[in-house]
């Protein structure tokens, strides 16, 4: 029910949509993290697998940091983390799909 | 179902193993209960350290049996992996290979695990399971897993990972049994089906999925109510609200209801100092009793019933949940700080006393950024600073109406104080994240917990670590110190007896830094204060009032008008703003140094806060 106009949200055009680009209850899949290696390891052991699926939950006030969830537990990032990692994103198949 | 798989045989006349397990460690991700299980198992009979060299708390316990025999348990930080990236990690990495000088390696581990959360958190099994020490995976939880509709073949787990696996639900003290029994005969080291490459996360992950897969886990629903709370607790209204509520109320009642139990403690320390006078005779012996112990040590005494009301709120928000929605919608507004929402919950603290707040930095996992918050946390301004406020506004503001009935203008001139302070912290902090402290850009994750009622047993056993660390402080170095300035006070004897303070080596002190805060606007009295309140900052209220021969009492009437004639009204800005940014107070300065593991941030924060409270004050003086 939701439909998703991914390039009229705010992000970094150019490298595709990131987690910042979900609204609450929205669900994507994740592509890859672009962070450095050891931040990235890190926010692994939390679930954000390349290939997981992560939904937008709440958020503190203005929405900044949100509470993800992802593999079973809920993650609150702030908008600069979730902003570089990336969803999978192929035209005709969204990768952001709203939670079932 | 069973309630643990793989065990030694419970029941079975335990034949004394071949080498008795002495040191057992307790290994877990964040949130699993673990501290908890801890708690359970080992009661009253724990201890809490540091481990050497680091900041990284070490709670060690011991289990007794009823032949005699007792194991230690070691409750280490809680990690996700054992890839050694944070100082928690490298501890727990080095406790579980022996790696530690003064901890030997374990002779067996509880691995503690989330069972409502199974596929991730056995993510952490891999690198234990492959150290190849008997383990025993203890699954928590087991009350949510059943309410929620979850269940697994525990058989099944067991014969997956290799090793013996537990159902337990540790607030409950369900299903220990098992735990004990583990305890006392061990097990072989685990024999894994298969274990995965353990750099990489993703195989990790999936090994962890397949392994729970066959053993038939069915995750439970979504908690409920953890859901419904956080629809309020995190909404965008009533969120803000809620918090704002919390932070007032424990605000409120650090000061209106420790008030009477500090009162209390007071008229303690009042009434044994009284008897003690009674019975020894006059000689200096008394007086050390009666001022320097009584009197040092009973005026930071008092502030043992905010401490231990600071940490039961602090252990009911942590405890609950709670702690980390308000760390996350405090966030935003402490980034701007160049912190994080962890520094709120301290920085409050710090407005009863910095020391249980520079102690409460431990829920920080960022180093850099609870440095930055142990190092700002003295501006906030404590409740040792009111009793000097008060005097020296008291003393010189006369207090006329300002905005109605409802603000004075002495009451305005303590709400600039507080400002003063926390200005102070605010750029301090600023300075430090964008240059020593700056944030080696970890980027900020916080883990929301469900929420679950706190336990007495965890709350009171909190009490009465935080009390035994406060009360052996007080009853070394804070004592050491306060003898230490008694000494300075009543020294050299004149006559067998001790010499008027003017003539005492304080009064030597005092007129021998004179020059140097001349230009502050104080004399060598002032100086005498300045010493003897490095004790404990309210301390030069009484030193004053010894100085010019009355009661030390902030309300004192006649102390005040010999300050009037002191003092000039720059000068006495100029105290008020030196007591804002010094670093007074030997107890901060002790904590810090435990807190960061040695003696380099104290030396640079009492450096920077005692130049601070100098420039300021030079200021204060020349321009009022």
């Amino acid at each position: 029910m939701l439909q998703l106009s991914v390039n009229k949200r705010r992000s970094d055009a150019h490298r595709g949509p990131a987690l910042t680009d979900l609204r609450r209850g929205e669900a994507g899949v994740l592509d890859r993290l672009d962070l450095p290696e050891e931040d990235a390891r890190r926010l692994m052991e939390l679930g954000f697998l390349p290939g997981s699926r992560i939904t937008a939950a709440l958020s503190a006030p203005g929405g900044d940091p949100r509470v993800f969830e992802v593999d079973g537990s809920e993650v609150a990032l702030r908008r600069e983390t979730a902003a570089r990692l990336k969803l999978r994103f192929e035209p005709g198949s969204p990768g952001m799909v709203p939670n079932p | 179902m069973s309630l643990c798989a793989g065990c030694p045989s419970a029941g079975a006349p335990a034949a004394p193993p071949a080498s008795p397990l002495r040191t057992v460690a307790l290994v877990g991700p964040p949130n699993s209960g673990k501290s908890t299980l801890f708690n359970k198992l080992t009661g009253l009979r724990q201890k809490v350290g540091n481990f050497p060299g680091v900041t990284v708390e070490r709670h060690t316990g011991q289990v007794f049996f009823p032949d005699g025999r007792a194991v230690t348990l070691i409750d280490l930080p809680g990690v996700y992996s054992l890839s050694p990236r944070s100082e928690d990690e490298q501890v727990t990495r080095d406790v579980l290979t022996g790696a530690l000088p003064d901890t030997p390696g374990p002779d067996a581990i509880l691995l503690i695990l989330d069972s409502t959360n199974l596929a991730r958190q056995l993510m952490l099994a891999a690198p234990i399971l492959s150290l190849r020490i008997p383990t025993l995976v203890v699954l928590n939880m087991a009350d949510d897993l059943r309410g929620r509709g979850g269940s697994l073949d525990l058989e099944a787990l067991a014969a997956q990972l290799g090793a013996p696996v537990a159902l337990v639900s540790a607030r409950q003290g369900e299903g220990l049994e098992p735990l004990f029994e583990f305890l006392r005969n061990s097990a072989g080291a685990p024999q894994p089906r298969e274990l995965p490459v353990l750099q990489e996360i993703p195989k990790c992950r999936q090994w962890a999925g397949r392994v729970s897969h066959r053993s038939g886990y069915h995750p439970p629903a979504p908690p409920l109510w953890t859901r419904r709370l956080d629809a309020l607790f995190l909404h965008p209204v009533a969120g803000p609200l809620t918090f704002l509520g919390v932070v007032l109320l424990v605000f409120q009642l650090l000061f209106t209801a420790a008030a009477p139990l500090m009162d209390g403690i007071r008229f303690l320390v009042a009434a044994s100092g009284r008897w003690v006078e009674a019975v020894l005779p006059a000689s200096p012996l008394r007086s050390l009793l009666i001022e320097g112990v009584w009197g040092g040590v009973g005026s930071v005494l008092v502030f043992l019933p905010q401490i231990l009301l600071l940490f039961l709120f602090i252990g009911v928000l942590e405890d609950s949940g709670y702690l980390a929605r308000a760390a996350l919608i405090a966030d935003r507004t402490m980034a701007r700080f160049g912190l994080q929402g962890k520094s709120f919950i301290p920085l409050l603290s710090a407005y009863a006393c910095a020391v249980p707040a520079i102690l409460s930095t431990r829920t920080i996992e960022n180093k850099r950024d609870r440095v930055a918050t142990i190092l700002i946390a003295p501006f906030m301004t404590c409740s040792a600073r009111l009793p000097v406020y008060t005097l020296i506004i008291a003393a010189f503001l006369p207090n006329r109406p300002l905005a109605g009935a409802f603000l004075g203008t002495r009451a305005a001139a303590l709400l600039g104080l507080y400002a003063l302070g926390f200005g102070a912290a605010v750029a301090t902090a600023r300075i430090l994240k964008s240059s020593v402290l700056k944030s080696e850009r970890t980027p900020f994750m916080l883990e929301m917990p469900s929420y679950r009622w706190p336990t007495f047993q965890s709350l009171g056993l909190r009490l009465l670590d935080r009390a035994k660390v406060f009360l052996r402080r007080a009853g070394t170095v804070i004592l050491a110190v306060t003898v230490g300035l008694w000494a300075l006070a009543h020294l050299p004897l004149q006559e067998g007896k001790a010499p008027p303070i003017e003539q005492s080596l304080a009064g030597t002190l005092g007129r021998t830094i004179e020059p140097a805060i001349r230009p502050l606007g104080f004399n060598w009295k002032i100086g005498i204060g300045l010493v003897t309140s490095l004790a404990a900052r309210e301390v030069i209220v009484g030193t004053l009032g010894t100085i010019y021969g009355m009661e030390g009492d902030a309300h004192s009437q006649s102390l005040q008008q010999s300050l009037q004639k002191d003092l000039t009204p720059g000068a006495a800005v100029a105290l008020l703003i030196f007591f804002a940014f010094a670093m007074q107070c030997i107890s901060t300065i002790a904590v810090v140094r435990r807190e960061t593991g040695g003696w380099r941030w104290p030396a640079i924060q009492f450096s920077y806060m005692t130049a601070l409270a100098f420039l300021g004050a030079f200021l204060a003086n020349h321009l009022v």
